[in-house]
């Protein structure tokens, strides 16, 4: 294989307020090879892939597209230099046919100025042809597989010229005989040409198709290797490999006898496989893995936000039938969810209608609100819990993420749960209010409640945790004390490098 | 916030005493006690809805179409009871029926769009269509009339000597609706399910079920409405009333309660209707053609909706 580069970034630069995502980031893609992006969960992937497709800017440094000094301004530009991004939720129209969809808003004319259906469908068929897809051009979207819509996206970059193609986890929803499939697909792309960056967690399945890695950690380009010539742990390594700074909040481990949480042989259909976890009460208990590891979907799942399929969850001892929220807030489980804006809080309604909101019963007599209480409750946890705020009439609207996420602690601590379950509790909230939410989760531990935390950050779940569960593709892939818990450890479970 | 806060609760105010100072400034005969006395009346039914709209719309999930319907089948129903049915026990027999069938429409309302994530504005504009052809088959084209003095000493009559009842009627509904809405865990359940049903649903309550109570109440502040409507007219007919759901969006619109849920109080509503009648009367004392009245429910309903937005901003 020749050595021409067909594109190149060079000491990329870019911030969002208050975070710099990419620092002095370089990569190079050679013409017809399988370049493997490898990085964690906000190592900066996303962000240079967005800078390839137009949709972000660079604050500095430069792209090189065959040689030539480019600016990327938009998806037009990026489409005119030949680069296509396949992203894992695909862009196509689902009641619109194969063929509208791969010649969407670029549909060939008749001279009369009406579009040539015949044209566009004939084209679209040797397109398909060429990938070895068994796709009518005729099929609405919604009619077909996920690996087919994948073939249609895949079509449509080549109906777009495109040399370089990107594609984003193209494997995270597919099932094995249909990966094969996909690398046949890469393959006869590779040979025509075309040049493609492979972004993917799945370590098992680089050696099979990529050609070099490149590995980013914190926005900082790490190494760029062939891909035969380093070792899946190495690679773990480089991935994780930062220094551990951040001291540990939970210095005794609390956990008693009785487990207070139980979930059993859990199974919902292509999310969640077979799950079964405990979590002691004083104990507390982290779920680590990647986005789209099933952990979310998992708490969903035993708070009873999704159905399940089969399975059993028991808190405090207790079956639940058919779990509801409401049921399960009787019994004793909170669950503090992930999109705090969205589920977690009512940002429109003042502090205490917030705090008390999970436990009204305990504020009502006879149907009656106690209001005087309501407020003192309130007041409480603006306290106990340090919330920066004016009063409790605030609305949290007008808060910090950190001041809003105490106020989502404050309600469920006024529920006095005996199972607490935090999804990402330090998402977006700046350092010192993180150390605050550590203290405040240990002390739960302290005082029995059973935690179980969701956590993408590694020094996170090093911080906090007495135990750690490791989810990949809807199971549970590892279990790791917290005596033998390391980040190369956590991340090989989390990405298939150990089973 | 404070300020926010501010303008929610006392921009409106601010806004009728404007209203109040210019209209008696342009005619002297607003301010005659005879005149504010028949601005309230004209408020009082129209407020009574309101409340029953104001709850609905806490919800967020947009307005009643079918109260000014409820009104007309709940008071044709109750007319035909009442007019073989001649007793202070049987008016009040005639009431309950009123009310049964305002909840039992509001009960559908409710489980359409809760349960099956129906948009309100098109059920209940759909259930409204059912309810008139009910009330045309019903009455058969036929007015009744000639009720027990009770009836009539709701609708027409007068309480302690000078007040009509039906003003003291709509302000203890607003009373009790404003006290339900505030302390009681149903009418807080409102409010949170209106504010954000996702984090509602995440605390544990029944998003669904405030849902169809919301609708429900609507339902029976119609149907009340409807039996003080009976009195102040003394007479049935399928078609009366069936509009005033218009009225009423105008009227909590100007009132504060917010389109998007979970904000707004019942004495909004009552400064809505206020606004709304002063208006109309203000225009009628200066004599202004009453073809102007519709331009100026429309000014002023897409006024509030941006004050609304402009405060949410």
């Amino acid at each position: 294989m020749g050595r021409e580069v067909v594109l190149r970034a060079e000491k990329i630069n870019k911030s969002f307020p208050g975070v710099k995502v990419l620092s002095d980031v370089s990569f190079d893609l050679e013409k017809g090879e399988v370049h493997i992006l490898l990085g964690e969960n906000g190592a900066g992937k996303s962000t240079l892939m967005k800078i390839f497709s137009g949709l972000y800017s660079v604050d500095s440094g430069n792209i090189y597209v065959n040689g030539e000094k480019v600016t990327i301004r938009n998806t037009k530009d990026s489409q005119n230099l030949g680069i296509s991004i396949i992203y894992q939720e695909f862009d196509l129209v689902p009641y619109l046919t194969v063929a509208q969809n791969i010649f969407l808003g670029r549909e060939p004319l008749k001279k009369n100025g009406s579009i040539d259906q015949a044209e566009m469908r004939k084209k679209s068929r040797e397109y398909l042809e060429f990938l070895r897809a068994n796709v009518d051009v005729d099929a609405k979207i919604f009619t077909l597989g996920v690996a087919q819509q994948q073939l249609v996206e895949v079509a449509k970059a080549l109906s777009q010229d495109a040399k370089i193609l990107i594609m984003d986890e193209p494997t995270a929803t597919l099932s094995d005989s249909e990966i094969e499939r996909l690398f046949e697909t890469i393959r006869r792309l590779q040979q025509s040409g075309v040049s493609i960056i492979y972004i993917s967690h799945r370590l098992q399945e680089l050696k099979q198709i990529g050609t070099r890695v490149t590995v980013l950690r914190d926005g900082m380009t790490i190494c760029t290797e062939d891909i035969q010539e380093i070792s899946m742990d190495e690679l773990v390594h480089r991935m994780v490999g930062r220094e551990v700074s951040q001291e540990r909040v939970r210095l005794e481990n609390t956990a008693r006898k009785e487990v207070a949480l139980k979930v059993s042989h859990l199974n919902r259909k292509n999310v969640l496989k077979d799950v079964s976890i405990e979590v002691h009460k004083g104990e507390i208990v982290a779920l680590a893995g990647l986005v789209g590891a099933g952990r979310t979907e998992l708490v969903h799942a035993v708070f009873g936000i999704d159905k399940i399929d089969s399975g059993e969850i028991e808190i405090s001892g207790k079956k639940m039938e058919k779990p509801t929220p409401g049921k399960c807030v009787k019994s004793g489980l909170g669950l503090l969810p992930e999109s705090r804006k969205e589920n977690g809080l009512s940002l429109t309604l003042p502090i205490f209608q917030n705090t008390s909101q999970a436990a009204m019963e305990r504020i009502t007599k006879r149907g009656i609100l106690n209001l005087k209480k309501e407020r003192q409750v309130a007041e409480k946890y603006i306290k106990q819990l340090n919330i920066v705020c004016t009063g409790p009439e605030l609305e949290p609207l007008y808060m910090s993420g950190g001041n809003q996420q105490k106020v989502v602690i404050g309600k469920w601590l006024f529920t006095e749960s005996d199972v607490l379950i935090f999804d990402e509790p330090t998402r977006g909230i700046d350092v010192g209010a993180r150390e605050e939410i550590y203290h405040i989760i240990d002390n739960l531990a302290k005082e029995g409640a059973a935690i179980l935390v969701i956590s993408s950050d590694l020094p996170e779940v090093l911080t906090i945790s007495d135990r750690i569960y490791v989810m990949r593709e809807g199971r549970i892939a590892g279990e790791i004390n917290y005596e033998d818990a390391s980040q190369e450890l956590i991340m090989s479970y989390a990405s298939g490098g150990r089973e | 916030m404070k300020g926010k806060d501010f303008l929610m609760k006392y921009s409106r105010i601010v806004i009728l005493v404007l209203i109040m100072a210019g209209v008696s400034i342009a005619s002297p005969d607003f301010l005659k006690p005879s005149n504010l006395l028949n601005v309230a009346r004209q408020s009082s039914m129209l407020l009574i809805m309101s409340l029953g709209m104001t709850c609905a719309m806490l919800l967020g999930r947009g307005v009643d179409m079918s109260i000014g319907a409820t009104l007309s089948l709940t008071s044709c129903v109750a007319a035909g009871f009442l007019r073989s049915n001649d007793t202070v026990g049987s008016v009040l027999i005639g009431i309950v029926i009123a009310l049964v069938i305002g909840m039992f429409i509001g009960l559908i309302n409710g489980v359409l769009i809760s349960y099956l994530h129906l948009p309100a504005i098109l059920v209940t504009y759909g259930v409204r269509e059912i309810i008139r052809s009910v009330a045309f088959f019903y009455m058969d084209g036929d007015i009744i009339s000639g009720f027990h003095k009770f009836v009539m000493f709701m609708g027409s009559g007068f309480a302690f000597g000078a007040i009509p009842t039906q003003i003291i009627i709509a302000l203890v509904l607003t009373a009790a609706t404003a006290w339900m809405l505030k302390h009681t865990r149903m009418g807080r359940e409102l409010y949170v399910v209106g504010a954000n049903p996702s984090a509602a649903k995440f605390s544990g309550l029944k998003a669904e079920k405030s849902v169809i109570l919301g609708f429900v109440l609507s339902g029976a502040l119609a149907a009340l409405a409807g039996i003080v409507y009976l009195g102040r007219l003394g007479a049935a007919e399928a078609e009366i009333g069936n509009q005033f759901h218009f009225q009423c969006v105008s009227a909590v619109a100007i009132g504060g309660i917010s389109f998007a849920g979970g904000a707004g109080s019942a004495w909004g509503a009552v400064i809505g209707a206020l606004i709304l009648n002063i208006l109309i009367n203000g225009m009628n004392l200066l004599n202004i053609s009453s073809y102007w009245q519709g331009t100026v429910n429309g000014v002023i309903i897409i006024v509030a909706v941006l004050l609304d937005y402009v405060v949410r901003k």
